[in-house]
């Protein structure tokens, strides 16, 4: 499987005939870009109310969505897990979330063989909307409070941003092939 | 775009095989999170360890973020003091001129005060902060509202202090790691400050509502004397949080209290400071009984 995963994008990338990617590049960086998304919250803003698009989800979703078949299927497990420890949510929420999304995102390629931006972005809608939706709910769960519902924006502002952070994905994904190792 | 190549194996056991393990691992996961996600809502404090952690790995990153923050800040505080230099000019002159008026009087009554004090031998000891720290971090995409403190239990911190700025209460201490420690902010739902207004003490509770907002209840209900512009302090009832600290601006009135701004938002704040309990031993008797019996049904309570 490691073999595709390497192989699948290396003819958009022209390089030199004795090169080929790095394997811990091309393998690891979906996984670092998403672990670092997580770690948004440790950026220069201390926001007193949530309006932040949970970056994480988004980056997970973007690199699903442009390679299907980069992140194994349990990759919500360990994801889900690291954002947990940084996200503010009861710890697990992300867990679920993360591993829901993965599968469900199987369930609309299954179902929907050919893919374009518009269904790609209103798959990505749906999923953040109930991404950010359970989210609230636990977290209320956990203040033992019913919180008022204030994902409002939040969930605005991540639709919105939604095909920028696939583009930032895209141009990560040129990066992940670069041509470093020599054969 | 069509499906990829992966997931149609073929006749390879192999592939088969891995394809299958892959979906029983990730539905594994599911149920793994929601097991986790129900620990952690019965014990909120189960993963505190973890959590710790990690606060502890991103550290240098948060660190980094905050010298960023204020140097910003700087850049366009100067940008917008340039663009109405003239017109603030005229209103700080004015500004001053009242305050040096007001100055007097307070050198006077400051004075006045002191005497009376001495007068009636009340030795009032501010007391001593624990540790200053940044805010290094929080959790800008949750419905839960927790900040990151860059000192923790290696600086003396324990859970349960308070946590100011200058301009008022930001929070306090929920969980510690060696250098860092997790802020429980007024703005979440499940922080309750003991609240009196400023002016004359009308007891009250300030509960944080997610959104920025916070709500201020009163104690005694009947008709709401709030007023747009009250300014609430901490009252000390509790233990936890010593009297005085502003913490909210009612904004809002409403039937039964009101909605408002923090005092003091925890962004604008470049340095915080943490502050013992102000009660150790009253918090600590409350934890004791609570912990001897549990809470008592709603309907007794008056």
């Amino acid at each position: 499987m490691s073999g595709t995963r390497l192989a699948s994008g290396s003819t958009r990338v022209r390089s030199p005939i004795n090169r080929a990617p790095s394997p811990l590049l091309a393998v690891g960086l979906p996984w670092v870009s998403i672990m670092l998304a997580a770690m948004a919250s440790f950026s220069p803003i201390i926001a007193s109310a949530p309006v932040l698009p949970p970056l994480s989800f988004m980056v997970l979703l973007a690199w699903r969505m442009l390679r299907p078949t980069l992140l194994p299927i349990w990759a919500g497990l360990p994801l889900g897990a690291w954002d947990d420890l940084y996200s503010g949510q009861p710890f697990g929420s992300g867990i679920v979330l993360f591993s829901g999304a993965m599968l469900a995102m199987e369930a609309i390629d299954a179902r929907f063989l050919w893919r374009g931006f518009a269904q790609d972005w209103l798959a990505g809608a749906a999923l953040l909307a109930a991404y950010l939706l359970l989210a609230a709910a636990f977290a209320g769960l956990a203040a033992g409070y019913p919180l008022p519902m204030t994902i409002g924006p939040q969930l605005l502002l991540a639709v919105v941003l939604f095909p920028p952070v696939t583009r930032l994905v895209a141009m990560l994904d040129r990066v992940r092939l670069l041509p470093l190792r020599r054969i | 775009m069509a499906r990829s190549q992966d997931r149609r194996p073929g006749f390879s056991r192999r592939a088969q095989v891995g394809i299958f393990t892959g979906y029983v691992v990730a539905v594994a996961g599911v149920l793994l999170g929601a097991v986790l996600l129900v620990v952690s809502l019965l014990n909120p404090g189960a993963f505190a360890f973890a959590r710790a952690g990690a606060a502890e790995v991103a550290r240098p990153l948060g660190a980094a973020g905050a010298e960023s923050r204020v140097a910003s800040q700087g850049v366009f505080a100067a940008i917008g003091a340039y663009l109405n230099a003239g017109r603030q000019n005229a209103e700080l002159s004015r500004e001053v001129a009242a305050a040096r008026a007001n100055a007097v009087a307070m050198r006077a009554i400051e004075s006045e005060n002191r005497r009376l004090k001495a007068l009636l031998g009340i030795a009032e000891a501010a007391p001593r902060p624990v540790a200053a720290a940044r805010l290094i971090g929080s959790t800008s995409a949750s419905s839960r509202r927790f900040a990151v403190l860059s000192v923790g239990s290696r600086q003396g911190l324990v859970k349960g202090q308070p946590v100011r700025s200058g301009g008022g209460l930001i929070g306090r201490v929920v969980e510690i790691g060696p250098d860092t420690a997790r802020v429980l902010l007024v703005t979440d739902p499940d922080n309750v400050v003991p609240v009196r207004r400023a002016s004359d003490g009308l007891p009250g509770f300030v509960q944080g509502g997610a959104n920025g907002r916070i709500e201020i209840r009163l104690i005694n209900s009947g008709i709401n004397p709030l007023h747009k512009g009250d300014v609430f302090v901490t009252s000390g009832s509790g233990g936890i949080y010593p009297p005085g600290i502003p913490v909210a601006v009612a904004t809002q009135p409403h039937r039964d209290g009101a909605t408002g701004h923090l005092a003091s938002d925890p962004a604008d704040a470049d340095y915080v400071l943490v502050l013992p309990i102000y009660q150790p031993a009253a918090v600590a008797t409350l934890e004791a009984t609570q912990k001897a019996a549990p809470p008592p049904p709603e309907d007794d309570t008056p």
